[in-house]
């Protein structure tokens, strides 16, 4: 018997948990480990942010699906990884801590013959004085979070019906920030609510954020081949803000936010300030802080986990400049180099750099987006860390074979631009790689074939459907295996 | 639609047409873009 240890329960967590137990016979073990008792599909939480959804719409229980699927579950958060075991067992084990309220506190150790990391991100607003829905900004990471932003956006609204005036900032609350696509969906569809509602004439609406352009998503934008050019996704992205009203501030590090205001510095090192009644401010991402120790219980974090929290694969990590750096440097198993039953899937795993170019400004404050782990190359990336398990604890291969480098996936994303049947829209993106490949494709990075962009109601209603389609599959329901990742 | 004044960050952008715009919920013309737009993701899946 084998026993495949799993770290988190969100898009990666899931989709390993799920795959691993389809492919290994019923005398091996896959166990969960994730601190919340709901499984939350997270691209709609922009949803829930508008009120456009209930937060019972974008979340489920996750033990009565577990149990059905013959997986244990342990609603617990990780705290540390024993790799060599300690002391008293031989055997590699993680130290949980129970989130159960009938168990709270609880701690225990739970030992593995394989570990998969997909514990995501840490929302570290603690990045950013004043940052947070506990201070002075909004959220919309959780569905939580996404809830309590939409009663705040009410109130707003209601204001604006009495004839008040109100200016809405809506980005990024960080010079390092990273998913810049989930920022930008819920300001358009904050705009098209306030449309909705006939307030739009009462609103200023700003973006903020670390890019230093619009349209660079952390991809370091994207060429597309649009009306006999090819185009970069900036001017997309100006034009769609240009039409629904919206300005823009762009290169910018939020320092602090206080009540109605937020101070940033932007490349030039100035510092600024701009006033606002609402403020949806996204944080930034590090790793979940999960400390690691060896055989003689000395603390081997370090070796384990990138000083961002984030866990080492098998990526090339050496510092090299922006223009050295190659697709070969992205990890393609996701293997722990130190300890090779240990894998990290989605944002767990730590990316040896960014994407998009690094900038500084002259007082040495970097600001640039860090690169995006959206939800189908996480998926691509659990399915392919399960499937190499299971032929490693199967016996039928001794390493693992399949790779998921982001330098040779694709990607498909759907940005919600405003939700609704008829009048909603939404912009569809392909692109491939993932990571820009400046020696195949020199002028673009990107095959244009494959790298496209769109807007219009009928990607609103793929990105409805898809809601549907995620939540099934993770519910384990039949036939969950067609759905893609 | 705001006015577009001189030299500020609105006045350079392509903006769309109204037919352009209505294009983009004219539900023959969005249903035949729904199968392309879906036949493009089963493609980038098929990459992987
Ligand atoms: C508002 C928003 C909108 C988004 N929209 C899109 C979109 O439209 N398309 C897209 O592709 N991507 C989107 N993304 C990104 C997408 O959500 C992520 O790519 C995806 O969730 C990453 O999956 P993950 O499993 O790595 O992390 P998560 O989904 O965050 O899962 C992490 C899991 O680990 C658990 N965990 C945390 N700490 C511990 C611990 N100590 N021990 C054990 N478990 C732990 C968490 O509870 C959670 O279950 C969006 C993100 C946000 C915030």
């Amino acid at each position: 018997m084998a026993r495949l240890l799993i770290l988190g329960a969100g898009i990666a967590g899931q989709t390993a948990a799920l795959h691993a137990r389809n492919k290994l016979s019923s005398k091996h073990e896959v166990i969960v480990i994730s601190p919340n008792s709901k499984w939350n599909w997270i691209p709609s939480n922009i949803w829930v942010g508008t009120g456009y959804m209930k937060p019972e719409q974008v979340t489920f229980p996750l033990a009565p699906v577990y149990a059905k699927s013959n997986i244990i579950f342990h609603q617990a958060k990780a705290v540390s990884v024993h790799p060599e075991g300690d002391s008293t067992t031989s055997l590699p084990f993680v130290t949980i801590e129970y989130t159960l309220p009938e168990k709270l506190g609880h701690i225990e150790k739970i030992t593995y013959d394989y570990l998969i990391n997909a514990t995501g991100p840490k929302l570290n607003f603690d990045a950013t004085k004043g940052l947070g829905p506990d201070k002075n900004s909004l959220s919309v990471c959780t569905f939580s979070h996404a809830h309590d932003t939409s009663k705040v956006l009410a109130e707003v609204i209601a204001r604006m019906k009495k004839g008040e005036k109100q200016t809405l900032l809506i980005g990024t609350g960080h010079g390092n920030c990273t998913c810049q696509g989930a920022a930008f969906e819920y300001l358009f569809n904050v705009e098209f609510e306030l449309r909705k509602q006939n307030v739009r004439d009462k609103t200023k609406i700003i973006w903020i954020s670390n890019e230093f352009e619009l349209g660079d998503f952390g991809i370091g934008g994207m060429f597309l081949k649009r009306g006999g050019y090819v185009t970069h996704s900036r001017i997309f992205t100006e034009s769609l803000y240009t039409e629904r009203g919206i300005e823009w501030i762009t290169q910018a590090h939020v320092k602090e936010v206080l009540p109605g205001q937020t101070i940033y510095e932007n490349l030039d090192g100035e510092e600024k300030t701009v006033n606002h009644d609402f403020a949806m401010l996204l944080p930034p991402f590090s790793g979940v802080g999960l400390k690691a120790f060896n055989k003689n219980s000395e603390d081997i974090t370090s070796q384990l986990f990138a000083p961002n929290g984030f866990m080492i694969v098998d990526g090339d990590y050496t510092k090299k400049p922006y223009e050295e750096w190659k697709p070969g440097d992205w990890p393609k198993t996701y293997q722990s180099p130190k300890y090779k039953n240990i894998f990290a899937a989605g944002i767990a795993f730590a990316p040896p750099h960014a994407i998009s170019k690094p900038m500084t400004n002259p007082n040495g404050i970097p600001i640039f987006p860090t690169p995006p782990r959206t939800g189908m190359p996480s998926g691509v990336m659990a399915r392919q860390i399960a499937f190499n398990i299971a032929d490693m604890i199967e016996g039928r291969e001794a390493g693992p074979k399949r790779k998921a480098s982001m330098a040779n996936m694709g990607a498909a994303c759907i940005a919600s631009a405003g939700a609704n049947f008829l009048k909603g829209t939404a912009v569809s993106m392909t692109m491939y790689p993932i990571i820009p490949d400046f020696e195949k494709y020199p002028d673009t990075g990107r095959d244009l074939n494959y790298t496209s962009g769109e807007i219009g109601l009928a990607g609103h209603w793929i990105k409805h459907f898809l809601h549907y389609a995620f939540l099934y599959k993770a519910k384990a329901n039949p036939f969950w295996r067609i759905v893609p990742e | 639609m705001p006015v577009r004044k001189p030299f500020e960050q609105s006045y350079y952008p392509p903006v769309p047409t109204k037919l352009t715009k209505s294009f983009r919920t004219n539900l023959v013309w969005q249903f035949f873009r729904f199968l392309v737009l879906n036949i493009r993701m089963l493609r980038m899946i098929r990459k992987h």
